[in-house]
């Protein structure tokens, strides 16, 4: 038979895919169980990095389970949802942030007023994760979303349970440049967000990275965060996307709630 | 030397892909931030070229001409996506960084490149090891490139601190621009000057 014909070159191509197929899709089903697991668990690390609970080495489902308390808040009222309304999106424990502000039946468009962090559309439900410390919670885990120069940032940012003190600031995903943007998961720069205040004394969302060092004699010095240098866009992403989180928009009803010490499950 | 060792040891150096074919520079210049990725990535490419050279080798005689090109991507995207797969579930913190360039070593023009200009005339065994011997050529550069920009990038080698950065109170100012793509050009543009010197014979006129 030539190598040409049509018989032949069908042959081929039916051999060469079936052949192909066979092996992607086993690899493919194979590995899927080692995937998710490693999905999963750097999702838990990122949780426990942002709430100060990782060392290298722990077992981190095991220090996930015992410290960490997921709920799921309601924005506008600031309510946590009791369990009797989670379903197959609203669930603590596979909350997906990506997809839900992709579901309209969950999330709303934003005006661009008010749009700061340029994230579009916002959903209307967020996990939090409580950092419990027998029965008492210690810390609030707040996931925070936004735009930099390249990409959408995911990250988190934890309270202290006085509501204004932040107690952790992280990135996990993001693509800004390396070296320059990409400085927002440096770790000394995440821990200069430690200790800072949020609000001020009348209740006011304060907290601002400034373009360049903070001076540490005004007195705004805490509030004020350390922009990274040679990344203009990218700190005033984080900078709105931390104001938008934490105002009216994102978790301020929540955060209003708790300070009346009535954010209970309705 | 007999034509095995041949075909392994020219590409390193002599006929190097990227620095003297000049094939595969987009993702030389894409992952090349940090040695660790520069690592991941070379290993990626040396496995699917040496064993898209084998399979396509071994079935070389029976490819219809009309449909070559069409078979050679598809053998290659598998393999691509096979690498892909065991990248994400034994190095995920690594495939979070290559991101879609692993993705993309499918358009890495290596792999046509030898598949074309070597599989499809050579036994399979040669072809394997002509694929390892580029594999280990990609290599080469991308282990060079990746330990330069990281070394002056940002102090570091493998992620240890190698040279003290002025932020953590030492005496280094890195250099911002080894950390962007187009440095690559720099120091790839550099190599080549420094493997045509070696092999005058490589030099265009």
């Amino acid at each position: 038979m030539s190598n040409e014909g049509t018989q032949k070159t069908l042959l081929v191509a039916l051999g060469v895919c079936l052949v192909c197929s066979i092996l992607v899709s086993g690899a493919a089903v194979g590995l899927k169980g080692i995937q998710d697991r490693n999905r999963e668990l750097d999702k838990l690390k990122n949780i426990l990095q942002a709430g100060d609970l990782y060392s290298e080495g722990a077992d981190i489902k095991k220090v996930y389970e015992e410290r960490i308390r997921p709920e799921i808040v309601e924005l506008s009222s600031g309510n946590l949802l009791t369990s009797d309304r989670y379903d197959a999106v609203l669930d603590p424990a596979a909350f997906d942030l990506k997809a839900i502000a992709k579901n309209p039946a969950y999330s709303r468009l934003l005006p661009a007023d008010v749009d700061k962090a340029q994230i579009k559309s916002a959903p209307n439900f967020m996990v939090i994760y409580e950092v419990m410390d027998q029965d008492q919670v210690q810390k609030y885990i707040l996931p925070i979303v936004g735009k930099g120069l390249w990409s959408t940032m995911y990250g988190f940012i934890a309270l202290d349970k006085d509501l204004s003190t932040v107690r952790g600031f992280t990135f996990y995903g993001h693509g800004e440049t390396p070296g320059l943007g990409g400085e927002v998961d440096n770790p000394r720069w995440k821990q200069i967000w430690n200790g800072k205040q949020i609000f001020d004394e009348s209740g006011e969302l304060k907290i601002e990275v400034i373009k360049s060092s903070v001076d540490p004699d005004s007195p705004d010095a805490k509030y004020e965060i350390d922009g990274l240098s040679g990344a203009t866009i990218t700190t005033r992403g984080v900078d709105a996307t931390v104001k938008f989180w934490l105002g009216e928009n994102g978790f301020g009803p929540f955060l209003a709630k708790l300070r009346g010490g009535v954010a209970d499950h309705e | 030397m007999n034509k095995y060792k041949k075909v392994v040891k020219t590409p390193i150096i002599i006929e190097n892909p990227i620095a003297v074919q000049i094939l595969g520079i987009c993702s030389a210049l894409a992952v090349t931030s940090k040695l660790e990725t520069s690592i991941v990535m070379a290993l990626a490419v040396m496995f699917v070229v040496s064993f898209s050279n084998l399979a396509i080798s071994l079935i070389r005689n029976h490819i219809p001409g009309s449909i070559r090109i069409i078979v050679e991507m598809t053998i290659i995207a598998s393999l691509v996506i096979i690498a892909d797969q065991i990248i994400k579930a034994f190095a995920y913190n690594v495939s979070k960084q290559l991101s879609v360039y692993v993705g993309l070593i499918i358009t890495n023009c290596i792999l046509m490149g030898r598949a074309e200009a070597f599989a499809m005339k050579n036994p399979p065994l040669l072809s394997f090891l002509d694929g390892i011997g580029n594999g280990l050529g990609y290599a080469f550069v991308l282990l060079f490139v990746g330990f330069f920009r990281e070394l002056l990038g940002s102090g570091k080698l493998l992620g240890f601190q190698v040279l003290p950065v002025y932020t953590e109170g030492g005496w280094y100012i890195p250099n911002g621009l080894l950390l962007l793509p187009p440095s690559t050009f720099f120091l790839i543009g550099l190599l080549i000057w420094w493997l045509r010197t070696m092999n005058p014979e490589k030099a265009e006129d």
